[in-house]
């Protein structure tokens, strides 16, 4: 299989422009790792040099015991794995057969219905606090990890997109699958189901990046270590009294951050490369 | 007049009716097996874990399971309890501002410790906290909260620097005149660009309105009413103090223009950005662990003396609970404020003892020879007044805090912002003013 | 391997763009038409579970809020009451409404075109190949791997003045000091600055990956003809990856109406109001001065632009992505 990554294109610069797209690119890579770069830093050294950079500092590890004993991050960082998981399972699930209703199928109500869907593109969970919480409350789960995924489970976002992409397989396909005796669901499952591939990957993406940073519903919905998110957790050393801890704070987020950024480094090209293949094979 | 005492002696009248039914409660409390507090950590270190030590040390005393819930910061704190409690679940109790007394009222959340129990020895109990954490708990005769993690506002001194200009750290300054005085010497800057100020104060929104209750204080002025239904902005005193802080930037040049923020002030004071820090007295174990100079700790000077402003949170105990559980969080707040816990409490975490009392314990007398900074907190607190706290106290604050910010930035004169604090404040008050 | 031509244009090109765009698609139906008793009781099966918990967590809550708008906020001494539009009213003169809508316009000016152009410049460099390109794709990457929470008080000592660090590099360049959150002037700067790190290298990726799916025979095509390489991106390249600009635009509207975080940490809209954005505004009047009512008026106006936005949006979508 052809991997157009791996083959110069015509396009690719040579000589002097490649020289300086090269520097382009690491001067702005340089800014965009800052951040990180400095909770490297910060993590490995005392307090009294969390502001100043001084070659010769001797480092440290103590930064990490004290956030290590000030948190359960281990547990913390279980809880947001499962919240992910759970959210983005359930996403896919619900928004992929909601989504095959809408694309492939004609019901009265169908356009009052979808009106509705596409209300929540707009009205974020996020702003509903204060109902959502009295919901859960009623239904009696919250401080759970449950309670903190439902109001996002069914997602508009996700309807809408494999709503799309769903009306764009062709309908030899799904007559074809039909022929050989195919139900609706197996259709669905084995036609169009794969064709979304790269749809289901961004949708992925987005889903997990915004919920591994979610804090404000996490914050207000859950109590107990049990259920405490990461972003919650890091929450703990932000505000305070006595002002900003630097050298803790970088501390607890490399710890917290370190399994995804190695998964990165070690998956980067697969990770792309999964985007790409489903699209072009 | 006639109505006001009429209303009162209604109130009474009530406060004793629900006490005659209260005190068979006395008995259920024994019931009780589990309540559920909310606090928030405003300090560093293993807080969490102290809390769960208390509580585990309460079962053993008492047979009653207290789960506590650390809910964020003091805001987060409010937030989550007053959500869990609208939602129709929630805690018991809580560690909330003491300056949160009046929007709790408002909300209709706490209940108080006279209603839960009248009795003499509550009474007597209550009478033997310091005066000054007290202001914040009585409104209308009754006691609403009960002081827990309280502080007072203080200043950190860095002590080389005053030697370096040639002040004398054992005779830090008294009043403003003299603290303008020594900050001129120990402010270094090339044209803007200081490389260490004389003195900085925050004014970020949630500290701001605490260091403006301090220097009214200092100008001998008090914000509010007791019953926090007025506010007085527009006072001469209140703007002669507005003055001085903007004084400080603009007309002697010894603090950054433009909104500083609380958060970094400890860094600022160790990395010797700033010679001086108004701060609370709960940095005190911060400091004195990271940084690498000698420092002195210091009443907020006043306009003729030192003043200064108390902080931190009280204890709650709300509505929703049963009689039962809220005698049982009542027996939990005089265990927790017991002189020897008291006195752990400061020790461990740099909060001051609410109780003179506790001072009196063996524990605090050695931590204080060992810290004498420590005592200082605990000196200021005759020349302490009560943390502005009105009704709507959070809406109150943002308009204070967004007029002290634009008259730090130049874009408005002292009197000019405290006249349109005066305006919105009145405007967010009128509602709650009585006849 | 054969490549089935017709089953790669079909995949939707919101991340991967085809090789080669089929004319066929244009001459597609739209739909499947099943439409019979058995096969609507089938439909609304299918989206029983989504339907039910959008009510549930969406339009039942939606609607309560917008019934709460016309109702004065319940006190203690108080019961709410019905008070027709006065919360709108009280919004209309609110001053802070108004700045912190104005905040919001010019923060989304900033984030959305700035992060969308920066992540598609990123995607166009770490496509080609040269030296250390995995570790600055890394570089890119880590926004989205940092809670906002955590490195949002990175960047407060960025912006801290004296020896913040970018203070300290403006220091050995000789330049006046700023203070870069505490002055009217340069803090909604400074905080769209961090919203703009945090969406662009996100963004980065669903470019990347639609890049790498453009066909080399496209390129090889134009270089046939001597097109210049920014002639090949704006004929080619560019109009190939619309549909993921597109999705990367909704993502971009939504979040620019949608971060908080930051400024909770950095600002709290401060200073005199310089950062409020209009969920900061919301989140504040309700949750901190517990003025529901108000806030409910306040909450129904964002989410009315957004519907505008959304509207404007879906009608985009579906003739740019659907109907091409």
């Amino acid at each position: 299989m052809a991997r157009p990554s791996t083959i110069d294109g015509p396009y690719q610069p040579k000589g002097l422009s490649l020289a300086l797209e090269t520097i382009a690119a690491w001067l702005l890579a340089a800014i965009w790792i800052l951040p990180l770069a400095y909770a490297i830093w910060a993590a490995f050294h005392s307090p009294e040099f969390s502001t100043r950079f001084s070659p010769f500092a001797p480092l440290t590890l103590e930064n990490f015991t004290r956030a290590w004993d000030a948190a359960p991050f281990a547990r913390y960082f279980l809880n947001t794995f499962m919240l992910v998981t759970l959210v983005l399972s359930c996403q896919l699930v619900l928004c992929t057969l909601a989504a095959y209703a809408f694309a492939r199928y004609e019901f009265r109500g169908q356009g009052i219905a979808f009106a509705l869907v596409l209300a929540q593109l707009m009205i974020m969970p996020d702003i509903l606090i204060v109902e959502n919480y009295r919901t859960l409350g009623k239904l009696g789960i919250l401080d759970s990890i449950p309670a903190i995924a439902l109001p996002y489970v069914a997602s508009a976002f996700g309807i809408f997109l494999l709503r799309q992409t769903f009306k764009q397989v062709p309908k030899e396909l799904d007559d074809a699958a039909r022929v050989e005796g195919a139900t609706a669901l197996q259709t669905l499952l084995r036609v169009y189901v794969p064709l979304g591939r790269p749809v289901y990957l961004a949708y992925a993406l987005v889903s997990v990046s915004y919920h591994w940073n979610n804090f404000l519903w996490p914050l207000i919905v859950t109590n107990s270590v049990e259920a405490r998110p990461l972003t919650v957790g890091l929450q703990v050393f932000s505000s305070s009294d006595q002002g900003i801890d630097w050298s803790v704070i970088c501390a607890a987020t490399l710890m917290t951050s370190a399994p995804l950024l190695v998964g990165f480094v070690l998956f980067q090209r697969q990770f792309v490369q999964s985007f790409m293949r489903a699209g072009i094979r | 007049m006639p109505k006001s005492i009429s209303r009162r002696t209604i109130l009474r009248a009530g406060a004793t009716g629900v006490s005659l039914i209260a005190a068979p409660s006395l008995l259920r409390a024994q019931e009780v097996k589990e309540l559920t507090f909310y606090y928030p950590i405003a300090v560093g270190g293993p807080v969490t874990k102290l809390v769960d030590t208390i509580c585990t040390d309460f079962e053993k005393d008492s047979g009653i399971k207290v789960t506590p819930v650390y809910a964020g910061a003091y805001p987060d704190t409010f937030t989550k309890a007053v959500t869990a409690i609208k939602g129709g679940s929630g805690p018991q109790f809580s560690v909330l501002l003491a300056a949160d007394i009046h929007a709790v009222r408002d909300l209709d959340l706490a209940v108080s410790i006279d209603e839960i129990d009248n009795s003499a020895e509550t009474k007597a109990w209550l009478s033997g906290f310091f005066p000054g954490f007290m202001a914040n708990s009585l409104v209308d005769g009754k006691t609403w909260s009960v002081p827990f993690q309280r502080s007072t506002s203080v200043a950190f001194f860095s002590k080389p620097a005053f030697q370096e200009v040639g002040l004398d750290p054992e005779q830090p300054p008294q009043t403003w005149d003299q603290l303008i005085a020594a900050a001129v010497k120990l402010t270094k800057k090339q044209g803007d660009a200081a490389s260490r100020w004389g003195v900085k104060l925050a004014s970020n929104f949630g500290t701001a309105q605490w260091m403006f209750g301090g220097l009214a204080n200092q100008a001998g002025h008090t914000l509010m009413n007791p019953s926090g239904t007025e506010a007085y902005f527009d006072h001469p005193k209140a703007i002669e103090a507005m003055n001085f802080w903007r004084s400080l930037a603009f007309d002697y040049g010894v603090t950054p223009k433009g909104t500083t923020e609380w958060g970094t002030l400890p860094t600022d004071f160790m990395q010797g950005a700033a010679s001086i820090i108004y701060t609370t007295t709960g940095n005190l174990s911060n400091i004195r662990q990271n940084a690498k100079f000698p420092f002195g700790v210091m009443g907020l000077p006043g306009k003729e003396g030192p003043r200064t402003v108390v902080g931190g949170g009280n204890l709650y105990i709300f509505k929703n609970a049963k009689p039962a559980e809220q005698l049982a969080a009542l027996r939990f707040a005089k265990w927790v404020t017991a002189p020897e816990r008291a006195a752990e409490w400061c020790i461990k975490t740099g909060y001051l003892a609410v109780r003179p009392d506790a001072w009196e314990t063996k524990a605090l007398k050695d931590y204080v020879t060992e810290v004498p900074a420590a005592i200082v907190a605990k000196n200021q607190l005759p020349v302490a007044t009560g943390e502005l706290a009105t009704y709507e106290n959070q809406r109150v604050y943002k308009v204070l805090a967004d007029n002290i910010q634009a008259c730090l930035a130049g874009t408005k004169s002292a009197a000019v912002a405290m006249k349109d604090t005066q305006t919105e404040a009145d405007r967010i008050l009128k509602p709650f003013k009585k006849g | 391997m054969p490549r089935p031509h017709r089953r790669s244009t079909i995949t939707l090109e919101i991340i991967a763009p085809a090789r080669e765009r089929s004319e066929k698609l244009h001459s597609l139906p739209a739909t499947h038409l099943m439409s019979s008793p058995k096969n609507e009781i089938h439909a609304w099966l299918l989206l029983l579970p989504a339907m039910s918990l959008l009510v549930l967590f969406t339009h039942w809550p939606a609607l309560a809020t917008l019934i709460d708008s016309f109702y004065s906020t319940p006190k203690a001494r108080r019961p709410s009451v019905f008070v027709g539009a006065e919360n709108y009213q009280q919004m209309l003169a609110d001053p802070v409404f108004w700045q912190s809508a104005t905040n919001n316009l010019l923060f989304a000016l900033g984030t959305i075109p700035v992060s969308i152009g920066l992540a598609l410049l990123m995607a166009v460099w770490v496509n080609d190949r040269f030296a250390g390109r995995t570790l600055v794709r890394m570089a890119f990457f880590t926004p989205t791997i940092l809670p906002m929470i955590a490195v949002a008080n990175i960047w407060l000592f960025f912006y801290t003045p004296q020896y913040g660090l970018l203070e300290q590099v403006r220091g050995t360049f000789g330049l006046a000091p700023v203070n870069w959150l505490g002055s009217r002037d340069t803090a909604l700067g400074a905080v769209t600055v961090v919203a703009i790190w945090k969406e662009a290298g996100f963004f980065m990726i669903f470019y990347l990956a639609a890049l790498q799916a453009i066909s080399p025979s496209l390129g090889e095509a134009a270089a046939i003809e001597g097109a210049s390489r920014w002639h090949y991106f704006r004929r080619v390249q560019f109009p190939l990856l619309m549909p993921t600009t597109l999705f990367v635009l909704v993502n971009a509207v939504i979040n620019a109406f949608r971060m908080v975080d930051h400024i909770l940490v950095l600002t709290r809209g401060g200073p005199d109001n310089a950062t409020t954005l209009l969920l900061f505004h919301v989140y504040t009047v309700g949750f901190s001065f517990w003025d529901t009512g108000y806030a409910a008026a306040v909450t129904v106006v964002v989410l009315l632009v957004l519907g505008l936005l959304a509207l404007v949006q879906y009608g985009v979508l579906e003739r740019r992505i659907h109907y091409r």
